[in-house]
């Protein structure tokens, strides 16, 4: 699903000139659950905007489901984003003036669908996270954990090939967060490829697989054996 | 671009801070009520002014003789002539173009003794002789019997038709006066109709105080021979008197032998020349209006175009989010732009509608306190109405230009990191 070759990327700062991923091999196969983990400085941050077209590496080669990522420009990497990824973030990032239901039917219109069939998608993937009766709340009328999940459900709406999530539990507490992974899970037994990227221990344990930077390089890819989060809410 | 979403997209981002926005639009609508109200104003004075000309045929001169200030053919300098009636004829033979020639003669004056008596009353009033087609040159409202026509010229008729102030001066209220006699420097001319002038300005209750008999019984009783004391001129319409005049004075030098270069010897009043620089002047004040107005306009959109800069700035993050979430840049440098566009023309239609009903008052107002001098009817026609939606629209995409661009040049990835 992901192939990334020789990826490298540097920033100015100044005259100083920081190197920050020197050289990452990795690939992603379909509805795999992958955690990148590393202390923070190591580059994992870096890695998921580049992954997340966001950013745009020096040097590599990147291709999402067969197709190259490079020499973007900004239309077409809009419509890339909307049509292959699924963005989840810390801080949750929904339009603080917009309904959870109209905050989940954002990517869809982008997509140009139509404001009927929209929001009844829309409510479908709301419903999916358990929020369908919280769909006409404002964002301050949710909690963290309603938050996060109104954002994974936009995340699933445009149906993107890979979602990634930027420390998906860092601003939530052990039970919510567990409650949160617990939904990444049961979305990753359906088929979904994921992408995480944290810095704790447990929540990497949840997933398949852990990468683990150092100082902009890969230093472990392993396997591990997924704790269920279920099993400790 | 013109969906439901979008729209609601603008009013909920403008609705959001709604004290700010209504003191930006504040902006623009000063700006365009003040544009308005300037060209209401500009329009009304021009309307008093006009009105006060009172339907005048405007495009007339009237000419009348002075002393020759050359010699010529062996006639001397200082010579005096007069224009006859035989003038008229030639000028009406040899110009097409003329619309009237009305010859005149006329008695009194200013500070003239009492020159009109009926019964016991008398007064000192200037009496014309005329021809019919004056009253087309000089409106006049005939309040009473009629004016004079040509078989009161043929027949040299002693008839007389007298203002409303000469009515007022020599008979009691309420007494008939048609067919009654007054003796004008000892003749007897029987009235036929009384008149009033059609234009308001300070001369009319002056210009009421006149009598107009017939040109020829005027010249037959006043022993005038067939001498011509000024003429009334008016051209055809696309004809301009001012062109056509010296060829006028060309006709009449030659017909009285004087030099052709001579200037000083026909004086006129060119109406169409005055008329003329009065209609500069509108077209000042027009021009003026809207120097004034669109500049107070621009300070307004330049008012807009800084809280769009703000907006986009608080935005940031939103702006982001959308960006990761595959909004393309155009969709949110449209977003930017429509919601200055909007803004702009909804409080610049608040301005003009503003403006409309001050105008509105304004007419009311003067309605009901009756005409005043140099104002009247002050109106904005709908080409200006839609000509300052043009410039709305257009300095709404202006405000949000500048904004747009910084929108588009937020990077999704520095919008959202966390700080």
């Amino acid at each position: 699903m992901i192939t990334i070759k020789d990826l490298h990327k540097s920033y100015t700062m100044g005259t100083n000139s920081l190197h920050v991923l020197k050289g990452i091999n990795f690939s992603v196969q379909e509805g795999e659950l992958v955690s990148i983990m590393g202390s923070s400085g190591s580059g994992k941050s870096t890695l998921l905007n580049i992954l997340g077209m966001l950013d745009e590496a020096d040097e590599g080669s990147y291709t999402l489901d067969g197709v190259p990522i490079k020499n973007l420009n900004e239309k077409i990497a809009a419509q890339y984003r909307n049509k292959f990824l699924g963005f989840i973030f810390q801080s949750f990032n929904l339009i603080n003036y917009k309904s959870a239901l109209d905050n989940v039917g954002m990517p869809l219109y982008y997509q140009g669908m139509k404001r009927k069939e929209r929001t009844e998608k829309a409510m479908a993937y709301l419903e999916k996270v358990g929020l369908a009766n919280w769909a006409h709340h404002m964002p301050n009328e949710l909690s963290g954990g309603q938050k996060q999940r109104v954002a994974i459900a936009r995340a699933l709406a445009s149906d993107p090939k890979v979602l990634l999530a930027d420390e998906p539990t860092g601003a939530l507490d052990t039970k919510t967060s567990y409650e949160v992974m617990d939904l990444i899970q049961g979305i990753n037994d359906e088929g979904k490829t994921i992408l995480i990227v944290t810095h704790e221990d447990d929540i990497a344990h949840m997933t398949k697989r852990i990468v683990n930077l150092k100082d902009g390089l890969i230093i472990d890819d392993t396997a591990v054996d997924q704790v269920r989060a279920l099993s400790h809410v | 671009m013109f969906n439901r979403d979008r729209w609601d997209e603008i009013i909920e981002a403008l609705s959001r801070n709604w004290f700010r926005t209504a003191l930006t639009a504040f902006g623009v609508l000063w700006g365009i009520f003040i544009l308005v109200v300037l060209l209401a104003a500009g329009k009304g004075l021009e309307n008093g002014v006009k009105k006060g000309f009172g339907g005048i045929a405007t495009n007339s001169m009237f000419m009348w003789t002075q002393t020759v200030s050359k010699s010529y053919k062996g006639l001397p300098k200082g010579r005096r002539f007069n224009y006859d009636l035989d003038d008229v004829a030639a000028i009406k033979e040899n110009m097409p173009q003329l619309r009237f020639v009305s010859p005149r003669n006329q008695l009194g004056g200013f500070g003239g003794a009492n020159n009109v008596v009926r019964g016991l009353n008398s007064g000192a009033f200037n009496v014309y002789g005329d021809y019919p087609e004056y009253i087309e040159q000089q409106p006049m409202n005939i309040t009473s019997g009629r004016f004079i026509n040509y078989g009161d010229i043929e027949g040299k008729r002693k008839i007389a038709v007298i203002g409303e102030g000469v009515r007022k001066a020599l008979y009691d209220n309420g007494e008939e006066h048609i067919g009654t006699y007054v003796k004008i420097n000892g003749v007897n001319f029987m009235v036929v109709g009384t008149y009033s002038m059609v234009s308001s300005n300070g001369n009319a209750e002056e210009d009421e105080k006149q009598i107009y008999v017939p040109f020829t019984a005027f010249s037959q009783a006043f022993n005038m021979g067939n001498r011509v004391g000024w003429m009334a001129v008016t051209a055809k319409d696309g004809y301009s008197i001012t062109q056509l005049k010296s060829e006028v004075f060309d006709i009449v030098k030659n017909r009285h032998s004087i030099h052709p270069e001579d200037d000083r010897a026909i004086g006129n009043f060119d109406l169409y020349e005055e008329f003329q620089k009065v209609d500069g002047l509108f077209i000042a004040l027009k021009i003026v209006a809207y120097f004034v107005g669109i500049l107070v306009l621009l300070s307004g959109i330049i008012g807009i175009s800084n809280i769009m800069l703000i907006v986009v700035k608080e935005r940031t993050k939103e702006i982001g989010i959308r960006r990761a979430l595959g909004a393309s840049p155009w969709s949110i440098r449209g977003q930017i732009l429509m919601e200055s566009v909007f803004l702009t023309i909804i409080s610049g239609m608040m301005g003009i509608s503003l403006g409309a009903a001050l105008i509105y008052i304004l007419n009311k107002i003067l309605d009901a306190n009756g005409p005043v001098e140099m104002f009247a009817n002050p109106s904005v026609d709908l080409g200006t109405v839609i000509t300052a939606l043009f410039i709305l629209i257009f300095s709404g995409l202006l405000a949000g230009f500048i904004p747009a661009q910084n929108a588009i040049k937020v990077k999704p990835i520095d919008a959202l990191r966390n700080e």
